[in-house]
């Protein structure tokens, strides 16, 4: 791991007070994702056979993550024969080092690059431009975000926090753009023409991958913009980034995920460019880079290797409630939301020891994964391991022992739920938005019920009580 | 040993100590329809829905078509026999050289109904950046071509023959402002897909 063990905890509540401080910020950014959360219901409700495509890519997923070293190692053969150059890193320093070598071999001076989760978890860019080189995103979210100094705030729409009115203040400032012309087809073709230099300039072109498919040898790049496959195909030479996961078996594989992806993410049926690479064009070289970065440890651990099916979709940041209202730089970390706080602890487990708290535990997350991984129970699984590991705060760990107390205790557990509402009703804001509730902070805590379940059954079936106490 | 092969084989040494017992890899059906679908009508309505433009009547002047619907275009570049062009793929010395290109047209082998795409593989575009670098696309298509779903598309020999291949579905995009959807983005502003018979193939002129 690339990060050192001794980073003080990330705090996400903390960190989404900046953000919660501008409500126009805030409000905005829940309903843009709870409109994307829609449209991805309207999309899956469109497939009548959307929840066996789910089981299914979810079956792939565990049968090739269960035979991976036989499928990388198929991938590696196939790709090899293809005319692939094929290079395996085990950490993020191996991974920049082989990318920089690569480019300082024919001393490349501009990169232009499309988005990769794994160059971000791995520091490429920083580590670039420390040796000289000059990296271009070229996705519009990432170049935004490059062009603000910062790390992306969601997997799909890096920079989806922002206002247009945020993007073209920041074009002005670094493209000298109309700074009052909010128009976002403006906005896009001040970075297309911002861009295109650079893409016609560019020595080296750089992709990650969605999907690597051990029989074809091939990488799978599914885009909107079309700027992974300029990227690709224009400069003579290709580099692509992948995650030992991302590996499926077969082409016939890859039709489930692709029919789920952008469905999942966008609720659009597929993305404009759904592009598979299998080799170089004559006269120019392809480079994959096999990335482990604590993969393979993760492989291991027996409750939460399933993390590793991911495809990267966002839809359970898109539901999660903590998420919308808190923006994803909050978590502090490369991955964000729901599946950010179920992988950041495999890197490194005191810096993200409080991202599992930041989670309803409503089990929405799960149920709109389209691999079914079981986000909400893993991340009660990793709450349950910083227990263990004694690295919850205080607080939270009173707050569990005092509701763990009580919901051992049927007789307490009546007299709590029966004080909620009253207490609701009759306390003053101060009591119950206190800083010992960290959830009551920027957050209207829900209305309780004015009669409780054991109340309710007293009145109704006065003579069945003690069956159900 | 050099490097990459030291880490290769700690790599695949610890993936081999850690992955779980094996599961099984489940059958995959094609999830065809049990009623026969209209293909072209269905490949319109989703090409529509991802801003790409449809002409499914047929065009018996190709030439008169493309310079009524791009009037100021000056390099018209053509991948396909059926259509002259004022230059061929061939003709460009560096593939950012296709940047140059107003207009391409190419003809694509397949269309699929379910997503409203077409696949193209370095075979029809010969320089693969003319369908990127240029402002306009037009494709030629044979609706006899359709396939029904994504499962169908992935049978296309492209896939496991050719070093790149794309199912190119409408004009570049991007929602990354505000989730505001908008063309284009990085790629080709607009995508014309003529439905066109293949058997007319090299009959046309310009």
């Amino acid at each position: 791991m690339s990060q050192p063990i001794t980073s003080s905890p990330v705090d996400q509540a903390k960190n989404a007070e900046a953000f919660l401080a501008d409500p126009v910020h805030e409000e905005r950014l829940d309903k843009l994702l709870w409109a994307m959360r829609m449209r991805r219901d309207a999309a899956a409700r469109q497939v009548p056979e959307w929840e066996e495509l789910r089981t299914l890519a979810s079956e792939i997923k565990e049968h090739t993550l269960s035979n991976l070293s036989d499928y990388l190692i198929q991938f590696e053969a196939k790709a090899t024969a293809n005319g692939v150059i094929v290079h395996w890193a085990r950490d993020a320093h191996e991974h920049n080092q082989i990318v920089y070598d690569l480019l300082a071999e024919q001393k490349t001076e501009t990169l232009v690059k499309s988005k990769s989760m794994l160059t971000e978890e791995c520091e490429l860019r920083p580590f670039l431009e420390r040796r000289g080189i000059r990296v271009t995103e070229t996705d519009l979210g990432e170049r935004i975000q490059q062009l603000d100094d910062q790390p992306p705030g969601h997997i799909v729409g890096p920079a989806i926090h922002k206002t247009t009115h945020d993007v073209a203040l920041l074009f002005s400032q670094k493209y000298g753009s109309d700074p009052k012309n909010e128009d976002v087809a403006y906005l896009a073709g001040v970075m297309r023409e911002n861009t295109r230099p650079d893409f016609l300039q560019a020595t080296a072109g750089m992709t990650g991958a969605n999907f690597v498919v051990a029989e074809t040898g091939a990488i799978v790049v599914a885009t909107n913009e079309g700027n992974a496959d300029l990227s690709a195909n224009t400069p003579p030479l290709h580099i692509c980034s992948v995650g030992i996961e991302k590996i499926i078996p077969t082409t016939e594989s890859l039709a489930v995920f692709i029919r789920l992806l952008a469905r999942s993410a966008t609720g659009d049926t597929i993305t404009q460019y759904t592009s598979t690479f299998r080799g170089p064009r004559k006269g120019a070289a392809m480079h994959v880079i096999l990335v482990d970065n604590g993969r393979s440890e993760r492989l291991g651990m027996q409750r939460f290797w399933h993390s590793l099916k991911c495809i990267r979709c966002a839809a359970c940041m898109n539901t999660c409630p903590v998420y919308r209202r808190s923006g994803g730089l909050s978590y502090g970390s490369t991955y964000m939301g729901p599946i950010g706080i179920i992988m950041m602890p495999t890197f490194e487990i005191r810096k993200y020891s409080k991202l599992p708290f930041a989670s309803t535990l409503n089990g929405s997350c799960s149920n709109v994964c389209p691999v079914k991984i079981d986000v909400h129970e893993q991340i009660y699984g990793w709450r349950e391991v910083m227990e263990e590991n004694d690295q919850i705060q205080i607080v939270k760990k009173e707050a569990m022992r005092v509701a763990d107390k009580v919901l051992s205790h049927p007789s307490l557990y009546q007299i709590a739920t029966a004080t909620v509402s009253t207490a609701l009703e009759l306390l003053p804001h101060f009591a119950i938005y206190n800083r010992l509730n960290a959830w009551g902070k920027h957050r209207d805590v829900p209305e309780g019920n004015m009669e409780t379940f054991h109340s309710w059954h007293r009145t109704h079936r006065p003579n069945k009580l003690d069956e159900v106490s | 040993m050099n490097t990459t092969t030291f880490s290769r084989n700690a790599i695949l040494d610890s993936v081999r100590a850690n992955q779980p017992a094996t599961k099984p890899m489940p059958t995959i059906p094609h999830f065809h329809t049990s009623t026969p679908a209209n293909l072209v009508a269905t490949f319109c309505e989703s090409i529509a829905r991802m801003a790409g433009v449809v002409v499914a009547e047929d065009v018996p002047d190709l030439d008169s078509f493309l310079r009524a619907k791009f009037p100021d275009a000056k390099v018209t570049c053509s991948a396909t026999p059926e259509y002259a062009g004022t230059i061929q793929p061939a003709s460009l010395n560096h593939w950012s050289e296709a940047s140059t290109i107003d207009v391409c047209i190419l003809r694509s082998p397949m269309g699929v109904a379910e997503t409203g795409s077409i696949l193209l593989s370095n075979v029809e575009l010969q320089v693969n950046t003319i369908a990127f670098l240029a402002h306009d696309l037009v494709v030629l298509l044979d609706p006899k071509q359709i396939v029904e779903n994504i499962h169908d598309a992935y049978e296309h020999p492209h896939f496991k023959m050719r070093p790149y291949s794309v199912l190119m579905t409408g004009p570049s995009g991007s929602g990354d402002i505000s989730g505001t959807v908008v063309h284009p983005a990085q790629g080709v502003k607009t995508l014309t897909v003529l439905l066109s018979p293949a058997s007319s193939a090299g009959k046309r002129t310009g």
